[in-house]
């Protein structure tokens, strides 16, 4: 990689950090944001200047890095003529964009977004000319859809800005997504996603069966992003954005987004039949209606976005005819519809800006009170008609002399016919803007009294018609660029000469004809207008309106079957459709000969299989009775815990049971604030049907797990058993799992159950502050409550037990390592201690000893995890790497001390605090419900003489 | 042994989708601990079933050892559904408190005026 090919990504990079500045700067000021907007631009032109004249000797500038080589995604970019032409438009024009729009927002706009909105979209425009690699390409296809519709919506306020920018994003989206598809077909037919490979693989492309569904995605993009018939609606729509988007997004740059991928796939895909005739024949249908409607707009703008429809068409049509010198006129004309027509929306915006309307009806007569703007506002409409010594004559004979010697299905005259009718209605257009506006007697009821803008205003699109003059006079100059750009389109070494008269050829009297056309067509404008308003005809709008509520509500109504807001019915559909998904792949391939056989059946374990079976029947029978369902869950879980110890689980075992103690006591909780029991309501049909889903389900997996059960597969656990004592350091391979192979793992998973606990609090206060704790106050639990609530003999036992059971847990957690215990369990048993003191001596009085937060506590784990992980990193290994060391004193074994030790701390610590801040929660609910609350741990105590005191909370 | 494993997964799923299908907060809870269990299960039987074959490696050398590593899943599986259910009864209990029922199915014309006043908004 060369030093020049740096430049490359700086470029690409440049608007994009740019884009930070002017939302900062305008704090400083409303020119110095715009200078700042400016100066990365204008950086940026700088370095892709230095790399200009390489890229005029015919070299191409590549640069990569590698990004994501498995999807074939890299960072790579590539600058050759037409990405040069494209890139100093995209940046030049937003130089002269960011004066203009310093001087056209209005004080109440908030410029500062204005411009990183716009150094967004100059990035991702910037970025889609640039690209080396499609898929980034599409990346910065996807970011101009974006960008651009937070530019047309700028004026939030505007229900048409708002509408526009969403017609804009739909429409340009939808192309987008077709166009990944067409993308993705076209590297899998070449096998890379890089340009390069890509533009080398032509024939290959053309010959393979996927090349028309590649050609007609592809073309889909192209199409909706340049405004092509008939997904060309939406850019007059987007004229709601402010003018200078309009100039910048809508004539220059965005809108020749489509015009550029088509001329950048040119060499790959253009020169079949499907090309021509699909891509010329809407050109031309695009070109001649958009150059009908602008005609009858009396919108300035409007009328200018239906030319640059027109003009789209016209540039498409040519890239679709496939010659080389097609491809020529095509890229010129690029260059010449740009300055004209960024100048006339200017100019449009400036008469906007003056007179406070864009109607054309209410303007004319503004030569003499507006002397600047009419020079610069005629020269470009003359240019844009075709007049000889403007620049767009030059490119406009060109696009005749093509079209008057091409074919359509067999017949000479189709295209020179539509294409003079295009020409003829572009100059009558042309010749409207100017006289209807700017001629005519001067009138006396603008809706405000016009003048020339300040210089910097009209600075921007007076450069613009020089440059028009100076190509239109002198063609020549323009050469260079147009040569090296056309060389890059069509892969072929080309040495066109621009000059203004080719003698006396069809496309001369196909000019004049459309030049005297023109003005004819003018002078009978009224009347016509008249009969086109009159003329019913389909409204774009309203019919893409329809197209958007039809699919809206089709959505709402499949929304409304499946989710109608009971929860049942979606769970329904979700067991039977995982279901029935399941038995077709069960029974659409076969079933390999199973490999184990069964183990045996002691006794004692048919004995807890049969609980398990009765209990789980019991609980679907008896859940009426909700204590009654509580405690045969209670059964379920210790059977199943029981059968963890006997299939050589003693962890799972150990966490299951100490599990199943804090879900009940908390089940139990929450059931002193629920009914009791739940009503009978169910229909019999309701029932038979959820007992069938039911049952299918059971079925399903059961005979899944037993398939699964019979065969072998390879797994990765023997690197763990091989790897536990001698890379982890422990001889409990669960444990060195959990905190050392898969501790990241487990670090998220303390992190989700920390969470859980917050949630539980926030919930609780939220409910505390809410029209709940009005309710929870009058609720009267004295039928339910104990005589005896905080009995001498519980109180005794927990309080003695405590220490007790205090060292059983520090026995695991140190264990944990070698032997069954570890983190997880040891938090858990920890939190059964202390719950028993809440639960024995009631919630004030265990809470009046507590020393730590629980929320202190879940964060304190999860930043000793972190950091034990973090800690790595200083002997330069990867996070969470663990270490470990042997250390012996003298009264105890020699015991190892690891890293993956404070790890489990961290785990320990969050486990206590999340289920105590769980528990804590329900508990704090039951005192706020008006509960009696003791300030001694017993109701009775012996110690003392008399009856213990209580207090009323 | 298998079959036995395999009949219980199925029993627990099917009682857990079951409950989870009834209308109040709290059967949706207990089948969704019942439909806990059976997943615990099941992923700790993909490692296949074992018996005395504890990972927990030996002083003395050759022993074989179960599959460890659905174990280490399962073990946080559970604490975690731990979690889950904690949140799943905090928020139904808050439901229970704030519209003074426990049903979970939000009745038709109910759902059509919130409906029509999204509409609108």
């Amino acid at each position: 990689m060369s030093e020049s090919s740096h430049f490359l990504f700086l470029i690409a990079l440049l608007p994009f950090i740019g884009a930070l500045l002017p939302g900062l700067m305008i704090r400083a000021g409303r020119t110095a944001c715009a200078v700042f907007t400016a100066v990365p631009t204008a950086l940026a032109l700088i370095l892709l200047m230095m790399l200009a004249p390489a890229v005029m000797r015919g070299e191409v500038v590549q640069a990569e890095i590698e990004w994501l080589p498995q999807l074939g995604l890299s960072a790579s970019f590539f600058l050759d003529g037409l990405g040069l032409l494209f890139a100093t438009m995209i940046l030049g024009v937003g130089l002269l964009i960011t004066l203009y729009a310093r001087f056209y927002l209005s004080g109440d706009d908030p410029m500062g977004q204005f411009y990183t909105y716009l150094l967004l979209f100059q990035g991702a425009m910037l970025g889609i000319v640039i690209s080396g690699n499609i898929l980034l390409l599409l990346i910065f296809w996807e970011l101009t859809s974006l960008s651009s519709f937070l530019l047309i919506g700028y004026w939030k306020h505007l229900p048409e800005g708002r509408q526009g920018a969403r017609m804009a994003l739909a429409v340009t989206g939808a192309g987008g997504l077709a166009m990944i598809g067409g993308m993705l077909i076209l590297g899998d037919i070449v096998g890379s996603y890089e340009l390069v490979d890509i533009l080398a693989a032509g024939d290959a492309i053309r010959a393979s069966e996927w090349y028309l569904p590649a050609l007609i995605l592809i073309l889909l993009g192209a199409f909706t992003k340049s405004a092509q018939f008939p997904f060309h609606f939406w850019l007059p729509h987007a004229m709601a954005a402010p003018t200078p988007v309009s100039a910048y997004l809508h004539s220059a740059t965005m809108v020749k987004a489509g015009i550029f991928l088509m001329a950048r796939m040119w060499p790959v895909l253009s020169g079949t039949d499907a090309w021509f005739y699909i891509v010329a024949t809407t050109g031309l249908v695009t070109m001649v209606l958009g150059a009908v409607i602008a005609l009858f707009k009396d919108d300035l703008k409007a009328l200018l976005a239906f030319s640059t429809v027109s003009h789209l068409g016209l540039l498409t049509m040519l890239l679709g005819f496939g010659t080389q010198a097609a491809a020529v006129a095509a890229v010129f004309h690029i260059i010449n519809h740009l300055t004209f027509k960024a100048a006339l929306f200017m100019t449009a915006g400036i008469v906007d800006h003056e007179t406070h309307t864009r109607d054309i009806k209410r303007l004319g007569g503004l030569r003499h009170l507006m002397p600047i703007t009419f020079v610069i506002g005629t020269v470009t409409a003359l240019s844009m008609a075709g007049i000889p010594f403007f620049n767009g004559f030059l490119s406009k004979e060109m696009m005749l002399e093509e079209a008057s010697h091409t074919k359509w299905l067999g017949s000479y005259y189709v295209i020179p016919v539509f294409a003079t009718l295009g020409a003829l209605l572009s100059v009558a257009y042309s010749y409207r803007f100017i006289v209807h506006v700017f001629l005519g007697p001067e009138r006396d009821d603008y809706p405000h009294k016009p003048h020339d803008p300040p210089f910097g205003m009209w600075a921007a699109p007076a450069l613009l018609a020089v440059l028009v003059l100076v190509i239109g006079i002198m063609p020549v100059l323009a050469e260079a660029v147009v040569t090296v750009a056309a060389n890059a389109v069509t892969g072929a070494d080309l040495h066109p000469h621009l000059k203004i008269w080719h003698g006396v050829t069809p496309a001369l009297y196909m000019s004049v004809f459309a030049i005297i056309g023109g003005g004819v067509l003018l002078a009978v404008h009224a009347p016509l207008q008249r009969f086109w308003n009159a003329a019913p005809r389909p409204e774009a709008k309203e019919i893409f309106e329809w197209l958007v509520d039809s699919v809206a509500g089709l959505s709402r109504r499949i929304t409304d079957i499946s989710h109608n807001g009971a929860i049942s019915r979606y769970l329904a559909i979700f067991v039977v459709t995982s279901v029935a998904v399941g038995a077709a792949a069960f029974f659409g391939s076969g079933l390999a000969a199973p490999t184990r056989g069964l183990l045996s059946v002691p006794p004692v374990i048919a004995v807890g299989w049969f609980m398990l079976i009765v209990a789980t029947v019991s609980v679907v029978m008896m859940h009426h009775s909700r204590f009654r369902a509580l405690v045969l869950i209670g059964v379920i879980g210790l059977t199943i815990s029981a059968g963890f110890v006997y299939l050589s689980a003693p962890d799972l075992a150990l966490t299951q049971i100490s599990v199943e103690t804090v879900t009940i006591m908390l089940l139990l909780l929450a059931l002193h604030f629920l009914p009791k029991s739940t009503p009978k309501e169910s229909p019999l049909g309701l029932k038979i049907r959820d007992g069938v889903i039911a049952v299918l389900a059971g079925a399903g997996v059961a005979g899944l797990a037993y398939a699964f059960m019979l065969r072998d597969i390879g797994t990765i656990s023997d690197f763990h058993i091989a790897n536990s004592y001698e890379g982890g350091g422990g001889t409990n391979v669960v444990n060195v799992i959990l905190v050392d192979f898969r501790g990241y793992d487990t670090y998220g998973e303390i992190i989700v159950l920390g969470i859980a606990g917050l949630i539980i609090y926030a919930v609780m206060h939220a409910l505390l502050d809410g029209p709940a704790s009005r309710r929870l106050r009058n609720v009267d639990y004295s039928q339910d409550r104990s005589r005896d609530r905080h009995p001498l003999m519980m109180v005794v036992v927990t309080r003695v037990l405590m220490p007790l059971a205090a060292m059983v847990g520090l026995y695991i957690f140190l264990r944990g390592h070698n032997e069954p215990g570890g983190g997880f369990v040891a938090g858990l048993v920890i939190a059964i201690a202390l719950l028993m003191q809440y639960m024995a001596s009631g919630f004030a009085w265990t809470q009046a000893r507590q020393r730590i937060q629980y929320h202190a506590m879940i964060g304190t784990g999860v930043v000793i995890a972190g950091l034990t992980g973090i800690g790595s990193w200083l002997f330069g290994s990867p996070f969470l790497t663990s270490s470990y060391t042997y250390i012996h004193l003298p009264p105890i074994e020699e015991f190892e001390v690891a890293t993956a030790m404070l790890f489990d701390l961290g785990v320990f610590l969050t486990v206590l605090g999340a289920v105590m801040l769980m528990l804590y929660s329900l508990s704090r609910i039951a005192r706020y419900a008006g509960e009696t609350v003791n300030l001694e741990p017993m109701d009775y105590d012996p110690a003392k003489t008399g009856s213990g005191d209580r207090e009323e909370a | 042994m298998e079959l036995i494993v395999a009949s219980a997964i199925g029993t627990l799923t099917a009682g857990g989708v079951y409950l989870m299908l009834r209308l109040r907060t709290f059967p949706v809870i207990l089948g969704l601990a019942l439909l806990s269990y059976a997943v615990n299960v099941f992923i700790f039987a993909s490692g296949r079933l074992a018996i005395d074959m504890s990972p927990i490696l030996s002083k003395y050398g050759d022993a074989s050892y179960t599959d460890p590593l659905p174990q280490a899943l399962v073990l946080t599986a559970i604490v975690i559904s731990f979690g889950m259910t904690a949140v799943l009864v905090m928020i139904g209990l808050g439901a229970f408190l704030e519209a003074e029922t426990d049903r979970i199915d939000v009745a038709s014309d109910e759902a059509e005026t919130n409906e029509t006043k999204d509409g609108a908004a």
